[in-house]
């Protein structure tokens, strides 16, 4: 049990680094938005391996299913706000928008 | 399946793992968006599949639906909304950006190895194995009531948001 | 019965949506004030009529793990306060959006009392993400180019707030089979030391809560935030909304969660003296009348930080305390920014000058919640100044306790100069027709101040009173 609960923490970690190596250096905002997509993926992971080794899966698929909605909703506004940036300023590159 | 040990069926959950990782590098590494929405889409496949072999077969639908669905449509209506870059921009940055970017798969690679030596000496990871019998109905809607309520407040929260951000006001 | 302050407030929204006649925003607003007065009124009668009649009906159909005790009920009544403030500014610096902004107040309103609320690591989760979807939603609310990059700023950090605390109740999860708060209490405290998987997960947890909370280093987002979003959100965002959902998330969860631990602690105390230092001295140099407010508040935050840090009952206490006069304090100061940017039409202070004459009110009442903020006695601040100071000096942290003096005297160098170059000095040119803002302005502000000289000078029997209606 321990060998695939390592396993999928390796795997976690590095889908962390993805995430955060691309949300530090990108600068397209939509970008940074599948990047933001790409952590809540790497958390699901860890909360479903969770579930898995200490045999609650019933209460992590609960939360799972909590996260994603919140998820979507927070993504959908993000979007929202993303293409009033786009409307105001022409463009979508961080570094021209004065961040 | 079985995953207790050595046999074909943990090679395959370990390509499954390895895949994920790969997709989700194309999402984060492809210069077209649109191909970068759809690599996304496919990392929540891959997704999904391993969550139906870790025994989550709810948790799993309900990412496939959602998340390669719902996000991806979200993700490609507000790419469309945006328009694109002039084409001279576009060649001076796609070198900047390959060099920015062509050093994550190395950071990968070297943290992987890092981690395969170091992971016996930290590995006093001892879980703590509940056995509950709490069937998935009763878990949501019993337990979780409180999560639900939030659930509710949230799209509200959501549907005044896109209310708030789309409304066009004409300009006087 | 503590569900009561979450579902008054979604009755009231679906109300005002789905009604037959549409409800104008004028009317939407003062049901909004109602729902905010009976907030406050709920939280100073614990116990009475209002929670017992509704009960017995309530808990047969709806399960309700919800806690309270008394620090929970200050805080309450903070939230109600300042959302009444809030929207009592609204009405007049609104304009056309008013209805869609007392139904987001209203959803936020259901967010903090969620948060206050809570006995769960994942609901606090939930309830943390409403919170956060309708303050995006708020500062973006005109939609102005800068309101929707300080939202932007605000969403990616809470975003990445939410990873770590999810990654961390995951890691809870793992080892402690449950995320309800006294399981997890149990577990840490039948261990001798604290286990390491569990220091790892609380680190996480600090992160992601230091995030939202604005501490330095990771305040990144919040002077944009706070002063490019409209007056009343302000205020709401300033005096409430980072302070609940940073702050008092991170002193129930050292309390009662996590266990006092004097390595958290420590690090807890660095983080709040590094805060109050680097607030002020940034605070020196701005020009924006807000952004020196914000900085102002992360300095004054982190004296709450300091005080967690500590974890006696004493520094608790004088946590507490400093978090509802902060409250009154820097709302009462977003109070008149609102009111001076209303009437002149910049926030720039170097093109400010003399208004003291022209707003005779709203300077009076900022001279008081400056005095306020720099801990001059008698007013409210002097006094939880004073308690965490002495808090510091009795856990033998000397140095930290000198320093936290100290910048006092930092607080009001920069106070002083905001002072005296909006409201003292010559009229500057072009604000000769400047008149004082309207009645709901100066009725709020008034009242704030009338709070910091009141619980100021009589403090001592303030503090009787809370403890004969057993909110300490």
């Amino acid at each position: 049990m321990s060998q695939i609960l390592g396993f999928i923490l390796i795997v976690v970690i590095l889908i962390f680094i993805v995430g955060f190596y691309s949300l530090i250096v990108t600068r397209n905002l939509i970008r940074i938005l599948i990047s933001l997509e790409i952590l809540m993926k790497a958390v699901t992971l860890i909360i479903i391996a969770a579930g898995y080794v200490t045999k609650q899966t019933s209460l992590t698929q609960a939360l799972i299913i909590s996260m994603i909605i919140i998820e979507v909703v927070v993504i959908a506004v993000a979007a929202s706000i993303v293409v009033g940036l786009f409307r105001k300023n022409g463009t979508l590159d961080s570094l021209k928008i004065k961040f | 399946m079985d995953l207790s040990s050595f046999n074909s069926d943990f090679v395959v959950f370990l390509l499954l793992l390895l895949s994920l990782i790969i997709s989700s590098l194309c999402a984060v590494m492809i210069r077209n968006l649109l191909k970068a929405a759809i690599a996304l889409a496919s990392t929540s496949a891959i997704l999904t599949i391993v969550m139906f072999i870790l025994n989550s077969p709810w948790a799993a639908v309900f990412e496939l639906s959602v998340c390669a669905g719902l996000i991806t449509v979200v993700l490609i209506s507000a790419i469309s909304l945006t328009g694109e870059k002039p084409s001279e921009e576009i060649v001076i940055l796609r070198k900047k950006r390959l060099q920015r970017f062509m050093i994550l798969p190395l950071i990968l690679v070297v943290v992987a190895a890092l981690l395969w030596i170091s992971w016996p000496y930290l590995s006093n990871w001892v879980p703590k194995i509940v056995s509950s019998e709490v069937t998935f109905q009763e878990a949501l809607w019993n337990i979780r009531q409180l999560d639900i309520l939030g659930q509710i407040i949230i799209i509200l929260a959501g549907v005044f948001g896109i209310v708030v951000l789309f409304k066009e006001r004409e300009v006087k | 019965m503590p569900l009561l302050f979450i579902i008054f407030p979604l009755i009231t929204v679906l109300i005002l949506n789905l009604s037959y006649k549409k409800i104008g925003s004028k009317a939407a607003l003062l049901i909004g004030t109602i729902i905010t007065l009976l907030q406050m009124l709920m939280s100073m009668t614990f116990g009475g009529f209002i929670w017992k009649g509704l009960t017995d009906t309530l808990r047969v159909n709806f399960i309700t793990d919800f806690r309270i005790n008394s620090y929970s009920l200050i805080v309450l009544f903070t939230i109600g306060l300042i959302s009444f403030v809030s929207l009592i500014v609204g009405r007049s610096s609104t304009g056309k959006d008013k209805f869609n902004f007392v139904n987001l107040v209203l959803i936020i309103l259901m967010g903090m009392n969620g948060v206050t609320m809570v006995a769960d690591l994942f609901s606090l989760y939930v309830f943390l993400e409403i919170t956060g979807v309708a303050s995006f939603v708020l500062i973006s609310l005109h939609k102005d180019k800068y309101a929707l990059q300080g939202s932007f700023k605000y969403l990616l950090m809470s975003a990445i707030a939410t990873v770590f605390m999810l990654t961390s109740s995951a890691i809870v999860l793992m080892f402690a089979g449950s995320l309800k708060f006294d399981i997890v209490n149990t577990y840490i405290l039948s261990y001798n030391g604290v286990p390491f998987q569990m220091v790892i997960a609380f680190m996480l947890f600090i992160t992601g809560l230091s995030i939202k909370a604005g501490l330095i280093p990771f305040h990144g987002w919040l002077p944009d935030a706070y002063s490019s979003a409209p007056a009343p959100v302000s205020i709401l965002l300033a005096g409430i909304v980072t302070k609940v959902t940073g702050v008092y998330t991170l002193l129930i969860l050292f309390t009662s969660v996590f266990g006092k631990n004097t390595m958290i602690g420590t690090v807890l105390m660095v983080l709040g003296i590094i805060s109050i230092l680097v607030g002020a001295l940034a605070a020196m140099s701005q020009d924006d009348f807000k952004k020196i407010l914000a900085y102002s508040s992360i300095s004054q935050v982190g004296y709450i930080i300091l005080a967690v840090g500590i974890g006696s009952p004493l520094a608790l206490l004088g946590a507490i305390l400093h978090f509802f006069n902060h409250a009154s304090f820097k709302s009462l100061l977003f109070v008149n920014s609102a009111a001076v940017e209303m009437q002149t039409g910049t926030r720039k202070i170097s093109s400010l000058g003399g208004l003291a004459s022209r707003m005779p009110i709203t300077g009076g009442t900022s001279i008081v919640g400056f005095l306020s903020a720099a801990g001059i006695p008698p007013l409210s601040g002097f006094w939880s100044k004073l308690i965490i100071i002495i808090a510091a000096w009795q856990a033998a942290a000397y140095s930290y306790a000198a320093v936290a003096l100290l910048a006092s005297i930092l607080t009001i160098a920069y106070f002083l100069r905001l002072q005296r170059n909006v409201f003292f000095g010559h009229v500057a040119e072009g604000l000769e027709n400047v008149t004082e803002a309207n009645a709901g302005i100066k009725g709020v502000s008034i009242l704030l101040a009338a709070i910091n000289i009141v619980v100021g000078i009589l403090f001592p029997l303030v503090f009787k009173y809370m403890q004969s209606i057993g909110w300490i």
